[in-house]
């Protein structure tokens, strides 16, 4: 590991890319990510990569698919409109299983919504967001620190399951400058004999293509691919747990939401509620065994999210209900203050005793 | 010790390059530390915020609604948080561009006439580096010492000049401040 320096999340989700071996992006600019875009444009041409700004999200996705078709690591990004634009070409990638990294720095939805920092995209990350039986791999950082790590991770994990893998941020982490420790080694590339790169007549030619028009062939293809899913629900399941132990009342949340909550979990202490946090890292694979395990000593359930209520239904079915949990949530771009989590855990500690 | 600091201002004054000159200073002193920019369609002239979050723990919400030390370059500014600064915390005033005082009583106010100051010793368009002079002699956010290493992570070794004129803008921000 390098020096600490200080950077932007988007910024440091470009650097991080480009520690990570990836020399091919492309995207369209949105708000608020652009940085990734502008990082990429100054940063590629120098190193003998290539950033390419197409001419919409549908059309920076399929150059993502061509590339990834190819067996380069290639990476694009955008935010919750830009995303959906893109959600075709992530089934389509899910149905070919190629390999990619996804960053969405979302924003506040429906529709054009606003530019301030939203968690609203949960659905769509966590369901596969475009058609058909799919996942993708749906990563949340909460700092600058993991924004860079878990690019890394991001581009291997890809690789190693062959699928998209979303990096699911927000505008405050997007925009946020903290220290940040890059590494100076990229992870092995996965062998990619199915690649698209010229048989050299040396071997049969492959091909990539999500189309069968053979029902029987299709749902093969489809349960070998959950069959590759319940291995990544089974292997690659990342969370944190803070003061957890001997928690009354856990709170429930990723990425920004989390650290707003862990301040709040500070403050319900100081005033001698046993308040904990659990953080899942990896959105799909949720934590679903951890955090049913975390209910049989943990009594109520606090949801913390910048949107109406979606990380709460994970939270529930990995608990089927066997406690209660309540929402704690601001939308539109606003994000739940310390004090409003705060008193959500008071609210859930006094109805326990 | 946690420090929360917030700095407010139009567009242009220096808002985000103040809060970014602590943040050096707090990753050379090895503290931990986040600055979030206030993002959106703003433009030069429009209002401008900035939360640094300085500290020996590990930082949480980046956000600042609660500053300990409020710097505000603006009356907009000014009339906006004064009321969020926590009591006993300081706030730090542009008065060549806030024609009001403070109306709280508990809490401490350094009134800093840092625009009237950069036109008349020759420090035209840093007056917020006058400001922050002030501020970091007041608050030692960050050590006196670790000026000249932060202001070298923010003005390129090869603009020499500039970098000793933003130092010197500094040192009379710290000469001021009563």
């Amino acid at each position: 590991m390098a020096e600490k320096v200080l950077m932007k999340g988007n910024e440091a989700i470009a650097e991080a890319a480009i520690a990570a071996g990836c020399r091919h992006y492309f995207g369209y600019p949105i708000t608020p990510q652009t940085e990734i875009a502008a990082y990429m444009a100054k940063r590629m041409p120098k190193i003998g990569g290539v950033f390419l700004q197409a001419e919409s999200e549908v059309s920076a996705v399929n150059m993502v698919i061509g590339a990834a078709s190819a067996g380069v690591r290639v990476m694009t990004s955008s935010s919750s409109p830009g995303i959906s634009l893109k959600s075709e070409g992530l089934s389509y990638m899910a149905g070919c299983d190629l390999p990619a990294l996804i960053v969405n720095v979302q924003r506040g939805g429906p529709g054009l919504g606003g530019i301030q920092p939203s968690q609203s995209d949960y659905f769509q990350a966590t369901r596969g967001g475009g058609h058909g039986d799919y996942h993708m791999l749906v990563l949340a950082p909460n700092s600058v620190q993991e924004m860079a790590q878990l690019t890394i991770q991001g581009f291997a994990l890809a690789e190693k399951y062959r699928m998209p893998c979303m990096l699911l941020a927000d505008g405050t982490m997007g925009q946020m400058m903290e220290p940040v420790e890059l590494p100076d080694s990229a992870p092995e590339m996965a062998e990619k004999p199915w690649a698209l790169t010229g048989t050299g007549l040396s071997r049969k030619h492959n091909i990539i293509n999500s189309l069968s028009l053979t029902p029987d062939e299709l749902e093969r293809w489809n349960i070998d691919r959950y069959a590759r899913y319940a291995k990544v629900e089974a292997d690659e399941v990342m969370y944190e747990e803070y003061l957890t132990e001997d928690a009354d009342v856990c709170v429930v949340g990723y990425g920004i939401a989390a650290r707003v909550a862990r301040n709040a979990v500070n403050a319900a202490r100081a005033k001698g509620i046993k308040a904990g946090m659990f953080r899942p890292i990896t959105l799909w694979p949720f934590p679903k065994a951890a955090l049913n395990k975390l209910a049989t000593t943990c009594r109520a359930f606090i949801s913390v999210e910048l949107s109406m209520g979606q990380l709460i239904e994970d939270v529930e079915l990995a608990i089927r209900c066997s406690r209660p949990v309540t929402l704690c949530n601001r939308t539109g771009g606003m994000i739940p203050s310390p004090e409003q989590v705060l008193a959500s855990i008071e609210e859930a500690a006094a109805k326990l005793n | 010790m946690t420090k929360n600091i917030l700095i407010a201002g139009f567009g242009g004054q220096g808002v985000l390059f103040t809060g970014k000159f602590i943040a050096y200073g707090a990753l050379i002193e090895g503290k931990e530390l986040s600055w979030l920019p206030s993002y959106g369609p703003e433009m030069r002239g429009g209002t401008c915020n900035c939360s640094v979050i300085v500290s020996d723990e590990p930082v949480g919400s980046p956000i600042v609604n609660e500053p300990d030390v409020l710097i505000a370059m603006n009356r907009p500014s000014l009339d906006k948080f004064e009321d969020a600064v926590v009591p006993g915390g300081d706030i730090y005033i542009d008065s060549s561009l806030v024609d009001r005082e403070v109306r709280r009583t508990d809490v401490n106010v350094h009134y800093i006439p840092a625009t009237r100051l950069s036109t008349e010793r020759g420090f035209d368009g840093i007056a917020n580096m006058i400001l922050l002079g002030s501020v970091i002699k007041g608050s030692g956010v960050i050590k006196e010492e670790t000026i000249p290493a932060a202001m070298s992570k923010v003005v390129s070794a090869k603009r020499q000049n500039l970098f000793d004129f933003n130092i010197r803008a500094l040192a009379l921000g710290a000469e001021v401040l009563e």
